[in-house]
């Protein structure tokens, strides 16, 4: 009675059940990261504490209205989704200072010193009828092209790409061109449904 | 020399052993273990997100509720109709819903966290603006101001 073997377990078959579940994990396995463009949406404000808009000058606001049959108004005129981006990076840096698109305010931004900083505002607005598609559409080719400039002006003072940058550099460039996309209050734009 | 050579093949065919298999595929189940995202909730929506180019992944999924908006699949349009709806975790949900929606899922998250969650808007990009920008108001409403339109990656031209 003293000693009874201990018997040993086959091991065999270990490697098939690992595989079964192996081939179950990788059934299920759903390796999609969730992404897309991310926005900060606007405090409530009371009525009474509403800003005055009228001061902001009209030459300031890059005004884009997006009608119910997802046709696109820039400005006063029709334009292409495709064609917004370059009408859009004009607007935000505009190289030649003319005189109908956005002034500047020198402002003192670190590795930059002073430079004159535009102060855009580019203003959205969409109808109820308006397909999420194309206001997705128009809403990322806005982030290109604030995205296109911010890379262009690292590559000129850094050589490198926006993403790239430290955190320093990174911020200073965003000094310059910030991201201004604001959504007007909802109303209904050419007629109700 | 050449008896050196010799020797190793007269033994025939040298038996591979597979003892170490199991640990291999071992390690193989425990990558898919770790870095399995199991599908929490199903879908009564059509949900064809739309495509964007400027995209950013969502960091901290724990911290990322889900809103979905799109026309009912065919097999409940009987009931539901065709006309986009709100899906909040396993339900259809009025507009009305959000506002308890987001509170419960804020009161389920460590206090320090909450400045950090973010809302996902899964949109059918056929839906109409009108139903996406009722759920804005009530997001701002209730101060849920981090969104995320998720779209899927666009192949750059």
């Amino acid at each position: 009675m003293g000693k009874r073997e201990v018997p040993e377990i086959n091991a065999g078959s270990m490697a098939d059940i690992a595989f079964l579940l192996l081939i179950f994990f990788l059934v299920t396995t759903t390796m999609d990261v969730d992404s897309g463009l991310s926005r900060m949406l606007p405090p409530i404000v009371p009525p009474e504490q509403q800003k005055d808009d009228s001061k902001i000058k009209e030459r300031n606001i890059f005004v884009v209205l997006v009608n119910r049959d997802n046709r696109l108004l820039v400005e006063g005129e029709p334009m292409k989704v495709k064609q917004l981006r370059k009408k859009a990076k004009e607007f935000i840096a505009n190289p030649k200072n003319d005189e109908d698109l956005p002034e500047k305010k020198a402002t003192e931004i670190p590795f930059f010193g002073t430079y004159p900083v535009s102060k855009q505002i580019i203003s959205l607005q969409n109808d109820r009828g308006t397909a999420y598609g194309t206001y997705i559409a128009v809403q990322n080719e806005l982030v290109a092209a604030y995205n296109e400039l911010r890379d262009e002006l690292a590559m000129q003072k850094f050589g490198k790409k926006f993403d790239d940058l430290n955190k320093e550099q990174a911020n200073a460039i965003k000094d310059i061109y910030p991201q201004r996309i604001s959504e007007a209050e909802p109303k209904n734009i050419g007629g109700n449904q | 020399m050449a008896s050196k050579f010799r020797k190793k093949k007269s033994g025939g065919a040298q038996q591979l052993s597979t003892a170490s298999l199991p640990d291999i595929v071992f390690m193989l189940l425990f990558f898919f273990m770790v870095t399995t995202v199991m599908r929490e909730t199903e879908l009564f929506i059509k949900n064809k997100l739309p495509e964007a180019t400027e995209i950013k992944k969502l960091e901290k999924k724990s911290l990322v509720s889900y809103i979905y908006v799109g026309p009912p699949l065919k097999k409940y349009q009987g009931t539901f109709g065709t006309e986009p709806k709100i899906q909040l975790n396993d339900q259809f949900s009025k507009l009305s819903d959000i506002k308890d929606f987001i509170i419960a899922e804020r009161d389920a998250k460590d206090e320090a966290e909450v400045p950090f969650m973010t809302t996902s808007l899964k949109v059918d990009e056929t839906t109409k603006m009108g139903i996406v920008t009722d759920i804005k108001q009530e997001l701002r409403k209730v101060s849920a101001l981090k969104i995320n339109y998720s779209s899927k990656a666009k192949v750059k031209k």
